[in-house]
């Protein structure tokens, strides 16, 4: 049997959601904090993850299906170490890393600069970066804005820099969410083919998918998602027809 | 699956919890690993502050002229604190100078997490990079400050003295130092939002404790107790007046206030570096 790399035990995932804490009036906070009493409703607990346990193995790629809110990208994140379980743990053999970097970006500086500041983010030497930034340039394909402002970008051309350095390193442990890979048809073609690309490199892979093809053809295994708790899991194509019949039976009822 | 033998896979392949923090020295020297982030991260900030106005990274030297023209005008010619003291108007760029610089990088790093939320949510990094960039970015802006300081000094009339060479030791403590209490804020900072409020009110009651446009030692002549001793071992104060101490031949600074410096800088490095590293967990 092969080594297992992800194991996830019993995660739960609770969500605080503010509605409106400090925006109702002055009046109301101060009559809170005089009577003691908690603004009522101001917290809302979502429970995203509702006890979600599985193991996954070096070698495995592992498509997750289920509609949007099913808790597919919080799962995804409290792999990473982003989400704190507030019940269960995740252990990993080596840190899971997310493929996205969006976030580290900043608008204000060149292409080239953001090359180097997300390679840094994703914990690259420096070294490493200029050994890798003509694939990067080339795979994002922006021409000479590359030393431009990235605030000069158009959305699709920033959409394909942030792809292009995220997609740059190779990963034990690899996350993909395919939300990820926008931009025009021609590069959602490229883009599809770097996540097979780095999926085949990778130990272990999970990849949220919302096009099937792309988890038919790259996943051994799936697991289908549903308001926090995995409904089926096992062999992609069984997962998938499972899951494909049951939209379509939502969809007549 | 039961817990029982997801716990034994743990144990047999030696898998780590993901929830789980590295040690301190780890932690730390994670963190290092990361200096060129920290570098990275600080650089953008600044060409970010000013990439929208004409005159772009001058501001950086403007503004702390701007400053000290105000300040030397209400303080030195209209309300006269300057009875007393020699050179007032390096006094005043000094100590304006070195406080604006406690005061921006303690405001910046009680928002430096939740204004970082989205990178926290997308990578994985110790968190501490994020209040040292925000202090690389400060202190960066800080030297342009200092080297209009000299110039003023110099101008002014304050010979170049050995005493000089004591400057960098003295900003050094002053880093330690307000590097140490930003940490301390950072945590609050990212626990609530609350703090942003309280802050500029603290800021201003301690602006006025440290002696920025007046002098601690004629001032406290009057209050020799507890009063006098507290504001002048004051942490604002003390690094004020080391910075004083070694530009100005007119200051003479007691042996015990650059005890203080030394104090002050290790004991808040150290309480700050253990209260940022014990918060960690909360931060994602």
């Amino acid at each position: 049997m092969s080594k297992p790399t992800v194991v996830i035990d019993d995660v739960h995932i609770h969500y605080r959601v503010v509605l409106g804490a400090g925006i109702g009036s002055a009046a109301g906070a101060l009559r809170s904090l005089v009577s003691g009493k908690k603004p009522s409703q101001v917290v809302k607990k979502v429970h995203a993850v509702r006890g979600v346990s599985m193991v996954a193995y070096e070698g495995d790629v592992v498509g997750l299906v289920g509609r949007n809110g099913s808790g597919k990208s919080s799962l995804l994140r409290s792999i990473a170490g982003l989400q704190k379980p507030s019940q269960g743990d995740v252990y990993t053999s080596s840190q899971a890393s997310l493929l996205g970097v969006g976030a580290a970006l900043n608008k204000s500086i060149t292409g080239n600069r953001n090359i180097t500041l997300g390679g840094l983010a994703m914990g690259m030497t420096r070294d490493e970066i200029e050994e890798l930034r003509p694939s990067i340039i080339d795979f994002a394909d922006i021409g000479e804005f590359i030393d431009m402002p990235m605030g000069t970008y158009s959305s699709g051309m920033q959409a394909r820099l942030r792809f292009a350095i995220a997609a740059a390193r190779q990963h034990e442990i690899l996350l993909v969410d395919e939300a990820l890979s926008t931009g025009d048809t021609e590069f959602r073609r490229r883009s599809q083919a770097k996540i097979r690309e780095l999926a085949a490199d990778a130990g272990t892979v999970f990849l949220v998918a919302h096009g099937h093809n792309m988890i038919r053809e790259v996943c051994n295994r799936a697991v289908w998602m549903d308001k926090g708790i995995i409904r089926l899991q096992g062999d992609t194509q069984e997962v998938l027809d499972a899951y494909e019949a049951d939209m379509e039976d939502k969809k007549k009822s | 699956m039961t817990s029982t033998s997801n716990a034994q896979l743990v144990d047999q392949y030696g898998l780590t919890s993901v929830s789980q923090t590295a040690p301190l020295s780890e932690y730390l020297r994670d963190t290092w690993k990361r200096i060129d982030f920290i570098k990275e991260l600080a650089n953008a900030r600044s060409t970010q502050q000013y990439s929208d106005s004409f005159l772009g990274r001058l501001w950086q030297l403007v503004t702390p002229l701007l400053n000290a023209a105000i300040y030397f005008l209400i303080f030195g010619v209209l309300l006269g604190t300057r009875k007393g003291i020699d050179n007032f108007p390096a006094f005043l760029v000094a100590g304006v100078f070195a406080f604006n610089f406690m005061q921006t990088t303690i405001t910046a790093s009680a928002n430096c997490i939740p204004k970082n939320d989205r990178l926290i949510k997308a990578i994985h990094f110790p968190k501490l990079v994020l209040p040292l960039a925000t202090a690389v970015n400060q202190v960066q802006q800080y030297f342009i400050s200092l080297i209009v300081l000299m110039i003023v000094a110099v101008a002014t009339g304050e010979p170049l003295t050995w005493m000089w060479l004591a400057l960098p030791v003295a900003l050094l403590l002053q880093f330690g130092f307000i590097s140490g209490i930003s940490l301390i804020v950072a945590r609050w900072g990212a626990r609530s939002r609350d703090i942003t409020q309280l802050l500029p009110f603290f800021l201003r009651t301690w602006r006025y404790a440290s002696g920025v446009f007046f002098s601690i030692a004629i001032f406290t002549s009057k209050f020799p107790g507890w009063i006098g001793k507290s504001l002048k071992y004051n942490p604002g104060a003390v690094y004020i007046d080391l910075i004083r101490d070694s530009l100005m031949v007119s200051i003479h600074t007691d042996l015990k206030i650059w005890i203080a410096g030394v104090v002050w800088a290790i004991v808040f490095l150290i309480v700050g570096l253990v209260y940022f590293y014990r918060g960690e967990r909360t931060y994602v």
